[in-house]
């Protein structure tokens, strides 16, 4: 009988807990409904509040060609049926004029950077040392209202970037490594420096060409002349055609670039002066293939199967074709020194030549051949660089640990 | 038949061309690669001329002389005839009695873009790196946050240490050194393979266009 009446009252509680969801779930929208009939049906049409507290300044840190607007937000923003769906901001050379339209801000954000062109050409040029005023509008679906007009407001140029205070100080600090020991060496003090297998090739190499009356061919990779590992590349040529102007082993140099073959011509003249034979400089011999990237891969797979160079330097600035050089060189049975900063690259010149000058290497390459104290001693320098810049990390790992905020805003460039 | 199915025809015969270098060197592959080279040197005239020349140089000129003549003012535009003045002594190694004065334009292209790269290297290259790598030793609450913080930091301190020149490396420097030198060659296998992957998209868009477009195997 008890068991009976146990299962009779979980029969009811259920029935009766199916019922009170059924209610609830019935019961909410029509409560939602009862809510919304109950607004009056005007409200819609209303505009949200306006923006207020709108300010204009001169956006710091910049060429003189934008300023920059900030506001409160309006009390409709982020809630409401009247909420906020865009800012939309306004500008006049005066405060009666007509406004026009300078750009958008999103909902919930409260600055608007308004930036114009620098050429008087451009339909879109910022005068700088104009007043402007400026005035907010918020806008919700259909409807806006407009704050007061800001105060004038003018752009003008800076001559220093705040925000860049770091690299100065970087830049002083490098170059101040620099010149210290650029100066130690000039008065003969010997500066170690370890060797590098890649660097120490390079004679055996140009050494090999000339026992084997074979050409060496030197690439440039696809960088312009402007790009560091080019101009790396420029500084171990000159070492390198000096010794080959000295071995008399000819040299060519296939460009992908028509600066980059000016440049490497001057660099091959110049190093066979220094040598004591101009005569044997062949100019012919540094020619400019073609700008297109696998044509001249092309092209230089080509030379590399015909004219079976003993030695192929490929150092500078490489993409997709390093693989495609390196392996027809290998094919081709030549000695190969690689170098290049382009770190996706590395790995295929890693693979498939002999000797690699990873990244920095290359920039220290020079230094290694020629061994002056110019650049000896901006090899040591660069050290001191590094050693700062292992500190900085170091403290600078402490201080994101321990939440010292100050020592991590020393390291924030701004741009 | 069509122009575009002969394009396609010799586009299919300059690729095979071009792959049968992998057999070896042969006549079929030299036609190609002398085509190949020759039209991209062309091709590549071409676009210097229309996007560089015309709109850099002769616009910004006509641009400056309009506003000298209609205004009566000095437009900066006339700044580049610096540039063009430069390109001019270029010009000059055609000719070699007065060729040594395109050395001024090559001087002027690698020291002042040198001078410019050095400073956006060393931000670039060199505080936004440190400022990337300055990253908290302990997350609370995250151990795996905790541990590739870590590794960063190690494998960013001990790569600085291989790249050091002048100093032999031995003993406890040696071993941070080698410790880079495995953090760079772990990174240079990842690398590796990521790019296979990507050098295999460009094969098998070579191979789509073979079977495909011209064979309409499929």
């Amino acid at each position: 009988m008890q068991k009976k009446s146990h299962r009779c009252s979980r029969v009811v509680l259920a029935v009766f807990l199916l019922l009170l969801l059924l209610l609830l779930s019935v019961g909410v929208p029509n409560a939602q409904q009862e809510e919304t009939t109950a607004v009056p049906e005007d409200t819609s049409a209303q505009a949200p509040a306006p923006p207020t507290n709108v300010k204009a300044y001169d956006t710091p840190n910049d060429n003189g060609h934008s300023i920059t607007v900030t506001w409160t937000l309006s009390a409709d923003d982020g809630a409401g049926r009247k909420n906020v769906v865009s800012y939309e901001v306004l500008r006049s050379a005066s405060p009666d004029g007509e406004f026009e339209l300078r750009g958008m801000a999103p909902a919930g954000e409260n600055i608007f950077e308004d930036k114009g062109a620098k050429e008087k050409s451009d339909a879109n040029y910022f005068p700088p040392h104009k007043d402007f005023y400026y005035k907010v509008r918020a806008r919700s679906d259909g409807r806006y209202s407009e704050s007061t007009v800001s105060a004038p407001a003018f752009a003008y140029g800076q001559w220093y970037h705040k925000g860049k205070t770091p690299v100065v100080v970087a830049v002083l600090l490098f170059s101040t490594f620099c010149l210290v020991f650029i100066t130690v060496a000039r008065k003969g003090k010997k500066l170690y420096i370890r060797p590098l297998a890649g660097i120490e090739a390079v004679d055996e190499a140009i050494g090999r060409a000339t026992e084997m009356g074979k050409p060496i061919l030197y690439i440039l990779g696809l960088g312009s002349a402007d790009m560091i590992a080019t101009i790396a590349s420029f500084i171990i040529l000159g070492r390198v055609a000096k010794k080959t102007a000295e071995y008399q082993t000819p040299i060519l140099i296939p460009c992908n670039d028509p600066i980059v073959m000016a440049v490497a011509q001057e660099t091959v003249r110049a190093a066979y002066l220094e040598a004591g034979r101009p005569d044997h400089y062949k100019e012919e011999n540094i020619f400019y293939l073609t700008s297109m990237q696998f044509a001249y891969v092309a092209g230089v797979n080509g030379i590399m199967l015909r004219e079976k160079p003993a030695t192929n330097f490929y150092l500078g600035k490489f993409y997709a074709e390093s693989l495609l050089l390196a392996e027809t060189g290998s094919l081709a049975g030549s000695i190969q020194i690689s170098g290049t900063d382009e770190i996706a690259q590395i790995p295929f010149f890693v693979a498939a030549t002999d000797y690699t000058l990873i990244g920095e290497e290359l920039y220290a390459a020079s230094a290694y051949l020629g061994r002056e104290p110019v650049l000896l001693g901006t090899l040591k320098g660069q050290d001191w660089g590094k050693a700062a810049v292992m500190i900085a990390l170091l403290l600078g790992a402490l201080a994101a640990t321990f939440h010292f905020q100050f020592f991590l805003n020393l390291f924030t460039v701004k741009l | 038949m069509s122009s575009e199915l002969i394009g396609v025809w010799i586009g299919a015969f300059l690729t095979l061309g071009i792959f049968s270098f992998l057999y070896k060197d042969n006549p079929f592959y030299k036609f190609s690669e002398a085509l190949f080279v020759g039209v991209s040197a062309g091709y590549w005239f071409v676009v210097t001329f229309w996007q560089y020349f015309l709109p850099k140089l002769i616009d910004n000129l006509v641009l400056a002389y309009t506003v000298l003549t209609s205004q009566g003012r000095v437009d900066y535009h006339w700044v580049y005839l610096l540039g063009g003045g430069l390109g001019v002594l270029m010009l000059l190694r055609l000719f070699p009695t007065v060729g040594w004065l395109s050395r001024w334009s090559l001087a002027f292209i690698v020291g002042t873009t040198a001078g410019l790269q050095f400073t956006r290297y060393l931000e670039s290259n060199g505080i936004k790196q440190v400022q990337g790598t300055i990253l908290p030793l302990i997350v609370g609450g995250s151990l795996n946050t905790t541990v590739g913080n870590i590794v960063i930091v190690v494998g960013t301190f001990c790569g600085l240490i291989y790249f050091f020149f002048s100093k032999e490396h031995k003993g406890a420097f040696g071993g941070a050194a080698r410790v880079g030198v495995w953090f760079l060659m772990i990174t240079f296998g990842a690398l590796f393979g990521y790019t296979v992957m990507s050098r295999m998209s460009l094969l098998i868009g070579r191979m789509d266009y073979l079977f495909q477009i011209w064979l309409g195997l499929y």
